[in-house]
């Protein structure tokens, strides 16, 4: 599998990483070479082999629903570079700004 | 010469050439003082450290507990943690990573912040942001990744231990190169609250060491539920109090063809072959066993690993913390864009679902393997350290040089690398990995290994 320049712009726009243009020629080369590589797991017969995401199996661990300490408001936005009014500040999501 | 003989004959011992088991030994018996030994540390730390660039954040004045090292991907309450990157440069965590805390209860404070590839995303701990940390055994090569700080601080005595993370060797690698201990511990054995996640399906926090009993020690002070780690529930680790065994009569030994073919070194080889006749020695049955999925362990860690990264590291955005996305280093950008690809529509079933597919056989391979045998034993990486600079305009290269000790990280079972020799001058570490939540055998084998040898007591020459 081959990644071109065209789609290398495309999955760094959508996992919204900016990329230069001498860059994305240097993903497409990298990224062929491991996607090539990566290729060799169609060799393998996986029918009726159930995938594993998580090896402990565990599944909807819970935990009683109990007050506990958190944050305070204070040190949640610590670590902001803007803030307004005790909020986080983001950008507009439906008009520009 | 021991603690005792020292003392003895009254002579200024080093303290910071003591394992954790004897430093708290001699504080117990007020043979010295917390102040005195963390003076020592302090010293020995502005020695070495501009040379091996091991610290990116370092306490100035501390008097009181045990000085132990902490991966800057592990975060620390009011002290700066990067994670190697530039996005996360000012960044001051509000609370403590669960394992942190354990220590801090027991009487262990943090003497510094380790460098690691940024993001725990390398294998030689030259894609950290802050620059490379050199290998102490020779300082043109690297100390591998990506806890490279943290195996670099423990082989040159600039802390009693240190604390790194795992995903796909980067506990083990590292202290294979640096000639230390360096324990992964089962999948969900330790919370992994706090470590900055990279991959969560692999991600274990864990101890490097001076010796097999430190290891065993730190293993039980962090590990066990917190209620803050869903894959982290019936893992309480104990140290067992009856004397361990000396020989090692009754253990199977399995040793994987796959992890002997191609690729590997010769004077690894040689080394790790030793160690095995060594255990053989002490009783051990040695039986061969396969893993035959070993070779496609890379390929599959590759696309989970990186989907799960693109998934983790879309939360730095710079709106809560942290700087914006143009921030990130290269390699993080290849394996966010890599894993972004591979789970895009189109190509979720090619990917993502074959490699968790064949991740399945991985597991399996293991499991049939430990039908044979006790304990799995072969070489951590196919190399000793090599030259800075070698590897890192070749990804897919370095990506290879982790083939031993990735599929235990898809597997989840517990492995850690114990000194046994040198090839050209440079430290090889013997992997011994062990059944789902069994890291005791693995213990128990390395610990009667180092005792029937003397390799923990080369040290580098700084």
């Amino acid at each position: 599998m081959k990644l071109n320049p065209q789609q290398v712009q495309k999955v760094a726009k959508l996992a919204n990483i900016p990329v230069s243009e001498e860059e994305v020629e240097k993903y497409s080369d990298q990224l062929s070479k491991i996607l090539d590589y990566i290729d060799q797991l169609n060799s393998v017969d996986t029918a009726g082999v159930e995938p594993t995401f998580n090896i402990t199996g565990l599944s909807n661990v819970l935990r009683d629903d109990e007050v506990g300490e958190s944050l305070s408001q204070e040190e949640a936005l610590k670590n902001t570079s803007q803030k307004k009014e005790g909020f986080f500040v983001t950008k507009g999501v439906f008009e520009e700004g | 010469m021991s603690l005792k003989e020292c003392l003895r004959k009254g002579k200024i011992m080093d303290l910071t050439k003591l394992t954790l088991i004897e430093t708290i030994k001699g504080l117990k018996e007020r043979q010295f003082s917390e102040v005195e030994l963390n003076r020592a540390y302090r010293e020995r730390m502005k020695k070495l450290n501009p040379s091996l660039n091991v610290y990116l954040w370092a306490k100035e004045n501390g008097t009181e507990g045990i000085p132990a090292a902490i991966k800057d991907i592990i975060v620390t309450k009011d002290i700066s943690t990067t994670a190697g990157s530039k996005i996360l440069e000012g960044f001051v965590p509000p609370y403590n990573a669960t394992a942190v805390d354990r220590l801090l209860e027991k009487n262990i404070s943090v003497i510094g912040k380790t460098n690691c590839d940024e993001f725990a995303m390398g294998s030689s701990g030259e894609n950290s942001a802050y620059g490379p940390t050199k290998n102490p055994w020779d300082l043109t090569k690297v100390p591998g990744g990506s806890s490279s700080g943290s195996a670099v601080a423990v082989a040159s005595d600039m802390c009693v231990f240190a604390l790194g993370t795992d995903t796909g060797g980067s506990i083990r690698q590292p202290s294979s190169l640096c000639g230390v201990v360096g324990l992964k511990p089962s999948y969900g054995r330790v919370s992994r609250y706090g470590a900055i996640a990279m991959a969560s399906s692999l991600d274990q926090i864990g101890p490097l060491t001076k010796t097999v009993a430190d290891a065993r020690l730190v293993l039980e002070w962090i590990s066990g539920k917190d209620g803050y780690d869903s894959n982290c529930q019936n893992s309480e680790f104990k140290v067992q109090s009856s004397e361990l065994k000396k020989d090692l009569k009754g253990v199977r030994v399995g040793v994987p063809r796959e992890y002997f073919g191609k690729g590997l070194d010769e004077g690894v080889e040689k080394v790790v072959r030793e160690a095995i006749k060594k255990l053989e020695k002490l009783g051990a049955e040695v039986v061969e066993v396969i893993l035959p999925h070993t070779e496609y362990g890379i390929a599959v860690y590759y696309i989970v690993m990186s989907s799960e990264v693109s998934s983790n590291l879309a939360k730095f955005t710079g709106i809560r913390f942290g700087k914006t996305r143009d921030k990130f280093g290269s390699e993080a950008k290849r394996r966010i864009m890599l894993g972004t690809f591979a789970l895009s529509t189109g190509y979720y079933d090619d990917y993502f679902a074959k490699a968790a597919k064949v991740r399945t056989l991985i597991k399996q391979d293991f499991a049939k393997a430990f039908q044979k045998c006790d304990v799995i034993v072969g070489p951590v990486s196919p190399t000793t350290a090599w030259n800075l600079g070698e590897k890192v305009n070749d990804p897919l290269k370095m990506y290879l040089s982790d083939a031993y000790t990735i599929p235990a990280s898809l597997a989840g079972i517990p492995g850690l690398s114990v000194p046994c020799g040198f090839s050209e001058g440079l430290p090889v570490g013997l992997q011994i990995l062990g059944k789902y939540m069994d890291e005791e055998t693995i213990l128990d084998v390395a610990e009667s290994y180092e005792q029937a040898t003397s390799w923990r007591k080369v040290k580098p020459k700084l």
